[in-house]
């Protein structure tokens, strides 16, 4: 059940990122909420002018590009006005080669980024990545069960959460990571087990059941594993 | 007569003399309906052009001219005007490639790329008041003056006449894209700045043609 390889090669780098933002301290923060979720993944910062005012800076997207594509690609995400522009006239810039690799991605900044720090974590491809990052602005819809189809056997456990902080931030990417390495569809609470921003959403703190479940009877070993998970307190004792 | 790259980096001291002569009023235009910055940014940026034009080779062609102004605009203008001017010059250097000398056809072929370049980069039609209008007119006066069987410094001088005139014609529009365009129909009334840059490099480019006629007699 589990996925050989969620990236097509599993020795593959991951896929960068580069926050474009007018402000640095923005582009900063954003690296620094991130890095919680993806340890792993080239994080770049190109916010502020060069001489560190308010405004985007060409030579720090461009060499944000340039760090963040170690070949497999990379996302780049942006805020306000003229970023995009800065965004897009830095990709013009660079060689075929790597243009193919690199997308300038329409999501909102802080939500996007996120989710596609923890795409890049996870091993996706840089489809994926970009798809995470766009999937952001559906904001709470994101994730939602399909109707239950009540002629399928249905498998699901409901568990405790115990550790601090609840499905928020470091448990919840480590929970949507795990439910990514299967190929099953599997739903807490109704939404998407593989959606950090849905999983997020649900708002789960300490004390809190959840329900983990799915139509598909051989996620059995999907819902078991993120169901010990749980209940493992996400190693936080 | 043809032009060659003497042409191309007597347009950019030019661009650098006009933008500096007229960096107040480009801000004043720019504080009535933007953030007021669009002056200081083109002249830092057309400053660090002219600096740059010294480590330009002898052998240097139009388009490694454009290419470097290209490139030290976007480094240093900044806001939308930086990427987008930077946008128009790399096109313009791409449509230049491999030229020594550029007759009429190819300098409205370089016009028309640095309008499709600002085009593609800041997605404005002609109407939502903004640098489009004044490359739109300029590119198509060009054209026309180029098919009547002009020289190059008279396609450039239609393409400078349109690009005022069109700069002008920006002021009772209301703006549909940039900053400006937050203001509604309080942007009416005003002529829009990045118009009024691009009429005076236009200009420029017009004057560095005339006065590469006037040198070699013709």
């Amino acid at each position: 059940m589990r996925r050989s390889a969620v990236a097509a090669d599993p020795n593959a780098p991951r896929v960068g990122l580069v926050f474009v933002s007018h402000s640095a301290a923005i582009a900063d923060g954003l690296v620094e909420l991130a890095r919680q979720m993806a340890e792993d993944v080239v994080l770049v910062a190109a916010g502020g002018t060069d001489d560190g005012g308010i405004g985007t800076s060409f030579a720090k997207v461009s060499e944000g590009i340039a760090r963040a594509d170690a070949g497999s690609g990379a996302a780049v995400l942006f805020d306000l006005g003229s970023a995009v522009l800065t965004a897009e006239t830095a990709l013009d810039f660079v060689d075929d080669d790597q243009r193919a690799r690199v997308r300038v991605v329409d999501a909102p900044l802080v939500e996007g980024g996120v989710a596609a720090a923890v795409a890049a974590q996870t091993g996706g491809t840089l489809d994926e990545v970009v798809a995470a990052a766009s999937g952001a602005s559906r904001g709470e819809a994101a994730g939602e069960t399909p109707p239950a189809d009540p002629g399928r056997p249905r498998y699901e456990r409901t568990v405790t959460l115990r550790n601090e902080a609840g499905l928020h931030a470091r448990p919840a990417a480590e929970f949507v990571r795990l439910a990514s390495t299967f190929d099953a569809h599997v739903f807490v609470d109704g939404k998407d087990a593989k959606s950090l921003l849905a999983i997020m959403s649900l708002g789960a703190v300490r004390g809190d059941a959840v329900t983990i479940s799915s139509d598909d009877t051989r996620a059995r070993s999907a819902v078991d594993a993120l169901a010990e998970l749980v209940e493992s307190g996400f190693g936080e004792g | 007569m043809d032009v060659d790259s003497n042409w191309a980096t007597d347009w950019v001291r030019r661009s650098a003399d006009a933008v500096a002569a007229h960096k107040a009023d480009l801000a004043a235009l720019d504080r009535a309906i933007g953030d007021g910055d669009h002056g200081e940014n083109l002249d830092r940026g057309y400053r660090a052009a002219l600096a740059a034009l010294d480590g330009l080779g002898d052998d240097a062609t139009p388009a490694d001219a454009l290419m470097l102004v290209a490139t030290t605009l976007i480094s240093n203008v900044g806001g939308a005007a930086g990427p987008l001017y930077g946008t128009a010059f790399l096109k313009a250097s791409g449509a230049a490639q491999g030229l020594d000398e550029l007759g009429p056809s190819d300098v409205v072929a370089i016009l028309t790329a640095a309008r499709d370049g600002i085009v593609l980069r800041g997605k404005a039609e002609p109407g939502d008041k903004t640098m489009v209008d004044a490359w739109t007119p300029a590119v198509e006066a060009a054209s026309a003056a180029a098919a009547a069987g002009s020289d190059v410094r008279a396609v450039l001088e239609a393409a400078a006449g349109a690009a005022e005139r069109g700069a002008v014609d920006t002021e009772p529009l209301v703006a549909r894209k940039g900053r400006a365009s937050y203001l509604g129909e309080r942007s009416a009334g005003h002529r829009d700045p990045g118009a009024e840059s691009t009429a005076l490099l236009l200009r420029a480019a017009a004057e560095a043609a005339a006065d590469a006629a006037e040198r070699r007699g013709s």
